[in-house]
């Protein structure tokens, strides 16, 4: 059973003027104990498609669809419950680890009060705890570290920590919005070792969301590919990211830097530019930027379809095998 | 197929390792009390220039006239109190008395002026400071409110309110006040600390309805009280709305921090979010405010106690500008200086205490 099965998930922010849709239509599931990487351009609903899960989305937002966590709906479960489950069941790391410590709470505190909270531990047992997490997570002189405040620590470091804080309640599902792009490479790479050996060790599922299929390629081992708040392709690590099929993918891997194969092929950037929420292109939304477009994919909302190997909103299919 | 960057050593990098320094709260402090003293000289010696301003009229109202006629019999004075020495000697005198507790003599009530501002001073203090209690309480919970309920009724209501409390002029809330209070519904007592004929609790803390408490006289208590609110309500309402105005702009900044969005997605409580997360992430601008407020009320003070006959610090203040009193009004300016400097060492602290990042620099 899946740990996480999303479906038709559809979210609409109030901007001034109207409703203005950000996700449009979202299938997903998640498995245990796997990494499951969401792909996709700034912009294309990442973010705000995770945060419709744990009811964090502005006043006045509208989601539909279905989100079953651990035979759970999630969407539209009053906040009292989810409260019961955020930071204990589900937890998210997320993309900033600057801004998202308090600047003015020890981090011992901000490691323990949900542990006390969610596993009615004792202050004693939860300091312990977090001593533990800080310990997991390689902080060094981790007893000292609890009466230290953010500003103390590397950027690395606070993402560290910010994992600690996720992990404390021992979840079944971690959200980690792009965890390393505020990062150093060097210590992006310490970030996603970490993440890697946490959900080895806990039998931990993982949403990893990044722009960055480099990331994803070295640990997920399955992939969804965004593009304007719609899944556009999915399935496995290895045919999703070594034989793209949808142009959109193609794209986002030709722009990527290729070690191995940088002589043969040059960086292209893909063209244009996403679309901004509420000017969304008619038909397939990707087909102002793709060299592959025919004229039924201006008029036609190509469906996600299982093809093959993997699923594919893409009726041109000009990669097919 | 891309990897991820191969220096991959799963420990923190050497580069990563940047730890914390030991926590200088203390130096920190220290270094503000440093402040704290050097300001306080300066302040003396804007006071001691103020009272070397008039010197010809220490001569005249010392003396007499015939006396002040005779060149011989001004040397005389001159040299009994130094004002024939230098500057800078006249000016160490001058702080020695200071030290001494010696402000020099009232000429309007020809008691020592430390004596008098002994008398004032509590009045003064116990209207500010239930009229800062009461605005902080009410201006930080309207504006806390107000922010959480942005754009809905109660935000607008809030609104309107403190917009007309910073607009209206405090002499004028103060004289309706008084007629509405005092004069047409007879709710309140217009004047004095308590009523007529009333002997005070034996002194304390000079504060009466503290004394009160501590003498075991509720009654009195609440009758100090009863006097109390009608004045500090009026002194307070301009900072109810400053404040209210300030703490929902501070919390509307902090509301969509991350870390605020964070602490929701750790499953915890609102109640935690909003105070623990939210107001002290705002407490900083808020507490800015406060000393304002502080500063206000004491401004404020002159004004209210006038109208409502305090016997406090700014009646004694009122009627020494007016007649010329100048070691009173150098009491007054020493006393009213060294409160605004504590007023700022305590803010300055209490942002240390609040924010852990100010500690270091
Ligand atoms: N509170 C909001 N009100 C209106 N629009 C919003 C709001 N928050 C985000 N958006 C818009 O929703 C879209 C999707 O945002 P989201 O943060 O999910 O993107 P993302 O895929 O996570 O991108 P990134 O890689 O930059 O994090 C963006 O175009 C953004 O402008
Ligand atoms: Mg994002």
């Amino acid at each position: 059973m899946s740990v996480l099965a999303v479906e038709s998930l559809r979210v609409k922010l109030p901007i001034p003027g109207g409703d203005v849709t950000i996700v449009d239509g979202v299938d997903y599931d998640v498995q245990p104990g796997e990494v499951f990487g969401i792909a996709g351009e700034s912009g294309s609903g990442k973010t705000i498609s995770m945060l419709a899960l744990l009811g964090l989305l502005p006043e006045h937002s509208t989601v539909e669809g279905t989100a079953l966590f651990a035979g759970k709906e999630l969407i539209g479960m009053p906040r009292r419950e989810l409260r019961d489950i955020a930071g204990r069941d589900l937890a998210m790391v997320f993309q900033d680890p600057f801004t998202s410590l308090h600047p003015m709470l020890t981090v011992g505190r901000q490691l323990s009060e949900h542990v006390r909270r969610h596993l009615h531990l004792d202050r004693h047992a939860a300091e312990e705890r977090a001593v533990e997490l800080l310990e997991d997570v390689r902080i060094p002189d981790p007893r000292a570290a609890l009466r230290a405040y953010p500003h103390h620590f590397s950027g690395g470091m606070r993402q560290r920590i910010a994992i600690a804080i996720a992990l404390a309640c021992r979840p079944k599902l971690l959200i980690a919005d792009e965890p390393t792009t505020a990062l150093d490479v060097t210590v992006q790479a310490g970030i996603l070792r970490l993440l890697d050996r946490l959900r080895r060790e806990q039998d931990l599922a993982v949403i990893l969301i990044t722009h960055d299929l480099g990331v994803l390629s070295s640990i997920a081992d399955r992939v969804s590919v965004f593009y304007a708040g719609r899944v556009v392709e999915s399935g496995a690590r290895g045919d999703v990211l070594q034989h793209p099929r949808h142009p959109y993918t193609r794209a986002l891997l030709d722009a990527l830097p290729h070690p191995e194969a940088a002589k043969e092929r040059p960086l292209v950037a893909i063209g244009g530019s996403p679309p901004t929420p509420g000017h969304i292109p008619s038909g397939c939304s990707f087909h102002t930027r793709c060299t592959h477009a025919v004229d039924s994919c201006r008029v036609d909302v190509p469906e996600l379809r299982a093809v093959s190997d993997r699923r594919l909103a893409c009726p041109v299919d000009p990669f097919s095998a | 197929m891309t990897t991820v960057p191969t220096a991959i050593d799963e420990p923190p990098a050497a580069s990563e390792r940047r730890f914390w320094r030991p926590p200088g709260f203390v130096r920190f402090v220290l270094r503000r009390l440093a402040a704290l003293v050097l300001l306080t000289l300066g302040i003396t010696a804007v006071a001691f220039v103020l009272t070397q301003l008039v010197p010809s009229n220490a001569v005249a109202t010392n003396l007499g006239e015939q006396a002040a006629g005779d060149p011989a019999a001004v040397q005389a004075f001159k040299h009994h109190y130094g004002l024939d020495r230098p500057l800078p000697v006249r000016y160490a005198i001058y702080l020695d008395h200071l030290v001494h507790g010696d402000l020099g003599q009232s000429s309007l009530t020809h008691d020592a002026v430390t004596h008098d501002l002994g008398q004032f001073i509590p009045a003064t203090g116990e209207l500010a400071l239930y009229s800062v209690l009461f605005a902080a309480i009410v201006g930080i919970g309207f504006g806390t409110v107000a922010a959480l309920r942005r754009n809905r009724p109660t935000d607008h209501l809030l609104r309107v309110a403190s917009l007309a409390g910073i607009s209206m002029p405090t002499f004028w809330i103060a004289l309706v006040a008084l007629y509405v209070g005092f004069f047409k519904l007879g709710w309140f007592p217009g004047a004095e600390r308590l009523d007529p004929g009333v002997s005070p609790p034996p002194s304390v803390t000079g504060l009466y309805t503290i004394d009160a408490l501590i003498a075991g006289k509720f009654s009195l208590f609440v009758q100090a009280l009863h006097h109390l609110i009608l004045p500090a309500l009026v002194l307070a309402a301009f900072n109810v709305s400053l404040l209210t105005r300030f703490t929902r702009s501070a919390v509307l900044e902090v509301i969509g921090n991350d870390y605020v969005r964070a602490a929701r997605a750790k499953g915890l409580p609102e109640r935690v979010v909003v105070v623990r997360y939210i107001l002290r992430a705002a407490l900083p601008s808020v507490i800015t405010v406060l000393g304002l407020v502080f500063a206000n009320v004491l401004t404020g003070a002159v004004l209210v106690e006038k109208i409502f006959s305090w016997p406090g610090i700014g009646q004694y203040a009122y009627e020494a500008a007016v007649n010329l009193d100048v070691p009173a009004i150098a009491g007054v300016s020493i006393f009213v200086a060294v409160v605004y400097v504590t007023i700022n060492f305590i803010v300055d602290v209490l942002y240390g205490v609040i924010d852990p990042r100010i500690r270091i620099t």
